[in-house]
């Protein structure tokens, strides 16, 4: 009945539409975009123009040329550097994925209470200083620090935590933490729990629910906090020159050393040249590789 | 719509539920709900949301622990059995299709949970996509697909396994009137063709009486009665049963017994009906509105009709409050002498040409009437 009710339309009355109010084109529709124009050139003084400096300084430095690239492909230790970085950043990753995967899962299944403490717990590192925390970490993991204080108790140890990959890594996972764990959590949170509940009544035990269901929609938040935290790991310098060791430095105190200590910048510039060109191109594959992903999913029609 | 003549696939499980209970901290949210579903036949839990009604399909699928009570399919007790393992398919109204996979994917899924061969799962899918008539969606993803789609997706799904129980929680909740409509007469059809017991939770009454077997009305964690859609309409067992369930004209009064039945006695009116109400409670009439019939009454003459009219009958004087037009028939809202509103239908044939503000007697057969006690509290859940 509610069919025979509902009223049709009259014909032949025409609405005219009211002319947009306001301003119609012109200079004043792009007025909003003048309010980043300070941000823009901050960005240019402080960012783009060192960025730049840099880059052409690579191939300018000490004279015009490719020199400063020869020299550091022709040395087999720099290009050791190079990989040891990539490594030790894949490294950083997947640690960090195997822990936050679990812990961002429990906030999305937790009572808002326990979330907000398990937000705050995971939020801590980017409230204090990143040297403070180093230096935490020195504290902790030296030979004659807490951990090997404790193993000693039960006559373990002194375990070489320090100067070390591994002092690194624990290092970087603590401080990457929060990059990996709140894509992870925005992404398990938009998952609807109820296809779970469905996947069990057609017959999947829960844990193949989960491993077909939520973990395949949850990979856009292991790819985001993923890339994040590679990328990030690239360029740390304050954490590996603290807790690692100094025969296997980072890239990022190998330009240092050049930089500061021999006054090489545009070999410094080289090597900043190279790092970005190499993270470009595995980003970008690593995102050729999601829309491919996408694509055979939307475009099977 | 061709009639399908093949035997059905399944033979469906009969389920029964003895004293099932379920609290939730303090509240009850079904509470000593006994029931039987026999073996292929179409139940609606229909009631209000908060009924309880979800909650028992919730404890039927195994997603929800049973307080009490006992729940058995084909008499083994399956209360303690995990959802994957009880073999019954669900429908859900927000149709929980998977988004990662397609069509085909999606209907495969319980197959390959079940180790079923990949060129079975490939028969069985197409067969499936035919019953929801589908065919050639196997490819696409659920997001490109209507609401309506989706939902025949999830219907195809959750029937290729041939459970022999099927249960829909609102399944067309979400979708529109002329999509549902289309979509009831199609579940109509497929569970002629499945052949499982189909369990269907909806809170529309229409829908309900068109596509059930049996109706259990569920209110305040209890059910109310359980019956056919006939029985339900024409003997409601209680007052909540005759409001929810189509419309009605309700007299309320004292009721006295006489003979055979009572007489009722209220504000302005004195009517007869059959059967009998526990002494000392207030009574209720339920008369559904093609029951009724309206005599206008003569200009200038005093009387009312009250025996001129239906000898036998019960009358009562009305005003004309409004005349609903609804093309086949129209329904007239009179106000009854206490002030009480009443509902009359009037088939297109049989036109009393009343019109609004008009005086008139209602009249009807004192055996179209079900008196029943009356519960005051009703009216606050319907009004």
């Amino acid at each position: 009945m509610a069919a025979l009710l509902s009223p049709v339309a009259p014909g032949g009355q025409t609405r005219t539409a009211p002319p947009p109010s306001g301003r119609s084109g012109g200079v004043g529709r792009h007025w909003p975009f003048l309010l980043i124009v300070p941000a823009l050139l901050v960005l240019l003084a402080v960012f783009v123009y060192p960025v730049a400096h840099t880059f052409v300084g690579a191939f300018t430095t000490p004279k015009p040329g490719t020199e400063n690239f020869t020299w550091f492909f022709g040395s087999p230790a720099n290009v050791a550097v190079l990989t040891r970085t990539f490594s030790t950043a894949l490294w950083a990753t997947l640690i960090c994925l195997a822990l936050a995967y679990p812990y961002a899962y429990l906030m999305t299944v937790a009572s808002p209470r326990a979330r907000a403490a398990l937000l705050l717990i995971v939020m801590l590192p980017f409230w204090t200083s990143l040297m403070v925390r180093t230096f935490a970490w020195l504290v902790l993991l030296q030979d004659t620090g807490v951990v090997n204080g404790f193993l000693g108790l039960f006559g373990l140890g002194p375990v070489g935590l320090v100067r070390s990959q591994a002092g690194v890594l624990i290092g970087m996972v603590q401080i990457l933490m929060p990059f990996m764990v709140l894509p992870l959590y925005s992404v398990m949170s938009g998952i609807d729990r109820r296809l779970l509940t469905a996947a069990q009544s057609l017959g999947a035990r829960p844990v193949v629910a989960l491993l077909r269901i939520f973990v395949p929609l949850s990979l856009p938040g292991v790819a985001a906090g993923s890339t994040m935290v590679f990328i990030t790991s690239l360029g740390f310098y304050v954490t590996p020159a603290l807790l690692g060791s100094p025969s296997e430095a980072l890239i990022s105190q190998f330009m240092y050393t050049q930089v500061s200590g021999m006054l090489m910048w545009g070999r410094g510039g080289a090597m900043a040249v190279v790092l970005f060109a190499t993270t470009l191109l595995l980003t970008g594959l690593l995102g050729l590789a999601m829309r491919a992903g996408r694509r055979t999913r939307a475009g099977a029609r | 719509m061709p009639v399908d003549r093949t035997t059905p696939a399944v033979k469906g499980a009969r389920i029964d539920l003895r004293g099932m209970t379920k609290r939730f901290g303090g509240s009850v949210a079904v509470d000593d709900v006994t029931l039987t579903v026999e073996p292929g036949e179409f139940m609606t839990f229909l009631g209000p949301s908060g009924s309880g009604k979800t909650t028992t399909l919730n404890m039927i699928a195994g997603f929800t622990d049973i307080t009490a009570g006992t729940l058995e399919i084909d008499d083994r007790p399956v209360g303690d059995t995990p959802a994957h393992k009880r073999d019954i398919g669900v429908v859900f109204q927000h149709y929980a299709l998977f988004p990662h996979m397609t069509v085909a994917e999606n209907i495969a899924f319980p197959l390959r949970q079940r180790k079923i061969s990949k060129d079975e799962r490939r028969r069985l899918v197409a067969a499936a996509l035919e019953t929801v008539q589908l065919p050639g969606h196997a490819a696409r993803y659920p997001g490109e697909l209507s609401g309506g789609q989706q939902q025949r997706v999830a219907l195809a799904r959750a029937i290729v396994f041939s459970p022999r129980v099927l249960l829909m929680d609102e399944p067309l909740g979400a979708l529109d009137r002329k999509l549902r409509e289309f979509l009831q007469l199609e579940i109509k059809r497929i569970h002629r063709e499945v052949g499982s017991t189909f369990v269907f939770v909806t809170h529309d009454q229409e829908e309900a009486l068109i596509l059930s077997d049996r109706i259990a009305v569920f209110n305040n964690a209890k059910i109310e009665q359980v019956g056919t859609a006939h029985e339900l309409y024409e003997r409601p067992a209680t007052l909540f049963v005759a409001r929810f369930l189509g419309e009605s004209t309700i007299l309320r009064g004292a009721a006295r017994p006489e003979g055979a039945g009572s007489t009722l006695t209220g504000d302005g009116f004195a009517v007869r009906a059959p059967g009998r109400v526990d002494a000392g409670r207030d009574a209720a009439l339920v008369v559904r509105p093609e029951r009724l019939r309206l005599i206008p009454d003569e200009p200038g003459s005093a009387g009312r009709g009250a025996s001129g009219g239906t000898p036998g009958g019960n009358a009562v004087p009305v005003t004309v409050l409004e005349e609903i037009y609804l093309g086949a028939a129209r329904k007239l809202e009179v106000v009854l002498p206490g002030g009480a509103r009443g509902l009359v239908r009037e088939q297109a044939g049989a036109l009393s040409g009343l019109r609004a503000g008009d005086r008139a007697t209602l009249t009807w057969h004192p055996d179209d009437g079900v008196l029943l006690p009356d519960d005051p509290t009703i009216e606050r859940i319907f009004t």
